[in-house]
């Protein structure tokens, strides 16, 4: 436990250390179908954390206090607590878990905390790889599939393991980073025609998925399906039209 | 042995460089078997299946993989002695982001400077050097990124250093110039007796990766 001494008073000749740092006010930035938003805002609903929250309208929109407060990435999400900003999703939800121990995002043995870091690292860093198909067309878009299967075969195979949870028995920050499958694979797999997570193909993913949409935290917190697969259609045909006109 | 701890190495990977002077802060004994990325140990395939990737610490038999998770597991487990992370948890926060712009930035940068040339080398270099600006604005007036103390973020970028001859002599310019601060904040780890027994000769790094830019033209 950390502890900045805030306001330190002095009554009746005592000294009361009062207003424990995770007491000041909480902002986050972030923009509505990002999953690297959405995993900072499940971490903080999961610790029971009141923030104000602040939509970004990306990508030509970005307010002055975001690039004030993220400089160097000029990036959602961006935290700011006590007035201090902390940017990158994960270095963000790391930072939420030493202030609020609570429900705790990493275990407490360090060996297994390398573990959990791993293959949050890994999801982070192959996430966006696992939804290139969608911006795909044609041999391309073949060849993202079949790189978008590789990665979860990986996660299938050496991540997830037989737990319920990459946390084990509650969700940790493996979890909440590989949530962008029910936000952002599963839709962009609906316009595609695709569909990866299939019980007989990757029973334990698919197993992780029942598990992860039903905790209240998630369920109650994710953005409206019918809203993202618009967002994203229309930014697929976008797409298609300015890159493929032939398509 | 329960407690033994091995380094699957690489004397000339800069992420390896920040696994060894991690190691060599605390003060922690342990046996570098260095590896041959052309022909893999089955060690090495078996501890990191994942990204068969060099530096693996093993520790008690197991494996932990990936560079700052390497250092923070050092930084936990061996906390007694030169703690690398700061305490306060926005201090740790900063120091966090600070390694994930190296991370994210130099070493793919870096990389063209030394391996290509024209236009590309032109550009690398200047994104190069705004990175270098951007760590030196970070750092100020303080003498590590740490602040009094030699820390994560000085171990992250540190073995970077290594590959300045290289970068200078390919792109035919001299950092120092440029970033002045950075250069003498190199050269104050460079005093730190974990930090230059980690850190190759420059000439030899500098062989090294003509050797490896030949290989990368061949394909």
């Amino acid at each position: 436990m950390y502890f900045l001494l805030k306001n330190k008073r002095i009554y009746k000749g005592h000294q009361i250390m009062i207003n424990h740092h995770s007491m000041d006010e909480v902002k986050l930035f972030g923009f509505w179908p990002s999953p690297f938003s959405r995993r900072v805002i499940w971490a903080l609903k999961l610790k029971g954390v009141n923030y104000e929250y602040i939509e970004e309208d990306l990508p030509y929109n970005k307010s002055d206090l975001l690039l004030q407060y993220n400089p160097v990435h000029k990036k959602i999400p961006v935290l700011v607590h006590g007035g201090k900003p902390i940017a990158e999703s994960l270095v963000i939800l790391e930072y939420i878990d030493e202030v609020w121990p609570q429900n705790p995002l990493l275990p407490k043995d360090s060996y297994e905390r390398s573990v959990a870091r791993f293959w949050a690292k890994f999801i982070d860093e192959k996430g966006p790889i696992m939804w290139e198909f969608y911006l795909k067309f044609g041999e391309e878009q073949e060849k993202a599939i079949n790189n978008s299967i590789e990665i979860l075969r990986t996660i299938e195979e050496h991540g997830l393991e037989d737990k319920k949870f990459f946390g084990g028995d509650k969700m940790g920050i493996t979890d909440l980073v590989f949530g962008l499958v029910i936000h952002i694979l599963v839709p962009m797999e609906e316009i595609v025609g695709v569909k990866f997570i299939k019980e007989e193909t990757f029973p334990r993913l698919h197993a992780w998925i029942k598990n992860f949409s039903e905790q209240p935290i998630i369920k109650d917190n994710v953005p409206d399906y019918s809203r993202v697969v618009d967002f994203f259609k229309r930014r697929r045909e976008t797409y298609r039209l300015s890159a493929h006109p032939n398509h | 042995m329960a407690d033994e701890v091995i380094l699957l190495d690489l004397w000339s990977s800069p992420f390896a460089m920040r696994v060894r002077i991690a190691l060599a802060e605390k003060g922690i004994e342990y046996e570098s078997k260095e590896e041959d990325l052309s022909n893999k140990s089955s060690l090495l395939l078996k501890m990191n299946p994942v990204h068969k990737q060099i530096p693996v610490l093993i520790h008690k038999g197991r494996p932990v993989c990936e560079s700052l998770i390497i250092v923070q597991y050092i930084d936990e487990v061996w906390r007694d002695k030169s703690p690398l992370l700061p305490s306060h948890p926005c201090d740790r926060a900063n120091a966090r982001f600070w390694a994930d712009f190296v991370d994210k930035k130099i070493y793919s940068t870096g990389k063209l400077v030394w391996a290509t040339t024209g236009e590309v080398q032109e550009a690398a270099k200047k994104e190069l050097i705004g990175c270098f600006n951007v760590l030196e604005g970070e750092l100020g007036d303080k003498p590590y990124f740490g602040g009094d103390k030699f820390g994560f973020t000085d171990v992250s970028l540190i073995p970077f250093y290594s590959w300045f001859y290289a970068m200078e002599t390919c792109g035919n310019f001299n950092i120092i110039e440029d970033c002045p601060k950075l250069v003498a904040w190199a050269k104050r780890c460079m005093e730190r007796e974990s930090v230059s027994k980690s850190l190759p000769d420059q000439y030899k790094i500098y062989c090294f990766l003509m050797g490896l830019k030949k290989k990368l033209d061949a394909k």
